[in-house]
């Protein structure tokens, strides 16, 4: 090979390797610019049909809640159009109209009747000891229903799924504040939805239950509540058909913590407001009356 | 006797010679593991999602087992042209049939017992206890549905014209069985006419694979099925590939093998 020859190859070589870096450079650059999210196998592969299989793994935790008793597409699914598991963790409205105990109902035929002998059959909740209707936790973490644990797989993958699931998140805090005593896996838990789904109304109300409840951390907690009300005036308050049970349920909690730092008349007009999302209900006006005899009491009156 | 043991040990032998149930094994644990390994909010105890992916994994390695070696056993000796000398033995057909049956039963009962035997030990090493009677209980009638699966596979390979049809047909009607079988009888009320009556004979006609399914009481720790129940869907399992091998004999018997 001619010197020149050399030369023009290496000269070829080093344009080459200097395009390739060049286009590698701007495809990262890019990348960083218009798609900040990271790369999800998930996401790629199963595109937005994830968001149906979240919604699957959700169920199939409630299934668990149930252990195993749970209604299929068959069944009389009035009294599970909430999953239990959202519903008592404040997580959502409970709409529940049927059944629950009893969606079975009445066996059709002999077979149906033998064949409730192989399945679960029979309602009970793993919070209150499950199939064997007695508390068997297996020891690791301390508490009534440590059973609860094992819906945690199905929650996270749910949340994996479809990290816009924001249920998905409130649930498992709840539980693992509530019942495995975890208030910091729990706080880890809504920080995770939170970076997925910034300023979240109802992630800030869980977050700020942690905050009270678990830490007694008022003033972090008071603030956080406050975040969730301004969230939900910004982004709910114009809607057509508004989250009061949200409302509701951040008002009430930001009452009851301002009663309990001593705020009383900030805590009645919070309770006033409560009241206009659910004026049905008796339990802001009993709170209201409640307060204003402890700010006539000369004891109980805060200094 | 003796020639319904003779056939069988053959059928069993050749089952273990081939890589289909080693492969499906080495799956079940490989993927088993892998999920045990994966940390949910550092809950250590947490078991029942890993059991009920481990018994999914065993019941499908059960079907495929089952079926596909149910399903070839009567078309590969004709085809090989073994049936001809093996007949010409003092061996009626129904002894060779009910020797079939009776080689991939035990042999799936084998396989079955190393699957249950995994399971077993994953479940006992992170729930730190094992109900025996409740996972005999669940090994014996997923044991006896798999005889009246064979069954079915053996009378399919003696119908259809190919293994392949067999097999595809009978995942079919198993995986429909096993998922709506239950349910026919109310979907069957709410057609009403013609519908309702030929779904509602549909019900009772197929065999309810569905009794045999204890994978939700042993995932939720639900107690053993009590022993008369037990007893009465084993009795009614034998009694249908009872019936289904009759006719299987019964087609076998009147089938020119040229």
């Amino acid at each position: 090979m001619t010197p020149p020859r050399h030369s023009a190859l290496v000269l070829a070589g080093l344009a080459t390797l200097a395009f390739s870096l060049a286009c590698l450079n701007e495809a990262r650059t890019l990348a960083r610019t218009v798609d900040p999210k990271p790369f999800s196998l998930l996401e790629t592969v199963l595109g937005e049909s994830r968001r149906l299989f979240a919604n699957h793994f959700f169920i199939k935790a409630d299934a668990y809640f149930h252990s195993g008793y749970y209604p299929t597409v068959f069944d009389n699914q009035e009294g599970y159009e909430t999953a239990h598991i959202a519903a008592d963790a404040g997580a959502a409205e409970e709409k529940n109209s049927g059944e629950e105990l009893g969606f079975l109902g009445q066996p059709l035929d002999p077979f149906e009747a033998f064949s409730r002998r192989f399945f679960p059959s029979e309602h009970t909740h793993l919070d209150e000891g499950g199939a064997d209707h007695e508390s068997h936790d297996k020891g690791g973490s301390p508490g009534v229903g440590g059973d609860v644990r094992e819906m945690l797989p199905w929650l996270k993958i749910a949340a994996n799924l479809d990290p816009n699931r924001v249920e998905t998140y409130t649930v498992t805090a709840f539980w693992l504040r509530d019942r495995l005593h975890r208030s910091q896996d729990a706080e880890d838990v809504i920080h995770d939805g939170l970076r997925n789904n910034p300023g979240d109304a109802s992630l800030l109300f869980e977050l700020g239950r942690i905050f009270f409840h678990d830490r007694k951390d008022f003033d972090r907690a008071r603030n956080v509540f406050e975040a969730g009300i301004n969230s939900w005036n910004k982004n709910e308050s114009g809607t057509k058909e508004p989250n009061k049970f949200l409302a509701l349920q951040l008002l009430s909690q930001l009452a009851e913590l301002e009663e309990e730092t001593g705020h009383y008349e900030r805590s009645i007009h919070l309770w006033e407001q409560a009241k206009v999302f659910n004026p049905a209900s008796p339990g802001p006006q009993i709170h209201i009356a409640d307060l204003r005899a402890k700010l006539a009491s000369p004891t109980t009156r805060p200094q | 006797m003796n020639n319904v043991w003779a056939v069988s040990t053959v059928v069993m032998r050749e089952m273990y010679r081939r890589k289909d149930f080693y492969v499906l094994l080495i799956l079940t644990v490989l993927i088993t593991l892998i999920l045990g390994s994966v940390n949910f909010f550092n809950e250590s105890n947490v078991v029942r999602y890993l059991k009920e992916v481990c018994l999914l994994l065993i019941w499908i390695a059960s079907l495929v087992i089952a079926i596909t070696t149910a399903a070839r056993q009567i078309p590969a000796e004709r085809e090989s042209r073994t049936i001809f000398p093996l007949l010409a033995k003092p061996i009626s057909r129904a002894e060779v049939l009910v020797g079939k049956f009776l080689g991939c039963w035990l042999a799936s009962g084998v396989a079955l017992v190393c699957f249950y035997l995994f399971f077993g030990v994953i479940s006992a090493a992170r729930e730190h206890g094992l109900p025996i009677g409740g996972y005999l209980q669940a090994v014996m009638l997923h044991w006896f549905m798999l005889a009246v699966i064979i069954a079915l596979a053996l009378l399919g390979s003696l119908v259809f014209a190919a293994p392949s049809s067999n097999n595809t047909i009978c995942f079919v009607v198993v995986g429909g069985i096993l998922l709506i079988g239950r349910h026919l009888h109310k979907i069957a009320i709410g057609k009403g006419g013609f519908s309702e009556a030929i779904l509602t004979a549909v019900y009772y006609v197929i065999p309810q694979l569905g009794w045999f399914d204890v994978r939700e009481r042993i995932v939720h720790d639900w107690p053993a099925i009590d022993a008369l129940s037990f007893l009465v869907a084993l009795a009614y399992a034998l009694a249908y590939a009872a019936v289904l091998l009759f006719i299987a004999c019964w087609i076998f018997r009147r089938k020119r093998l040229q």
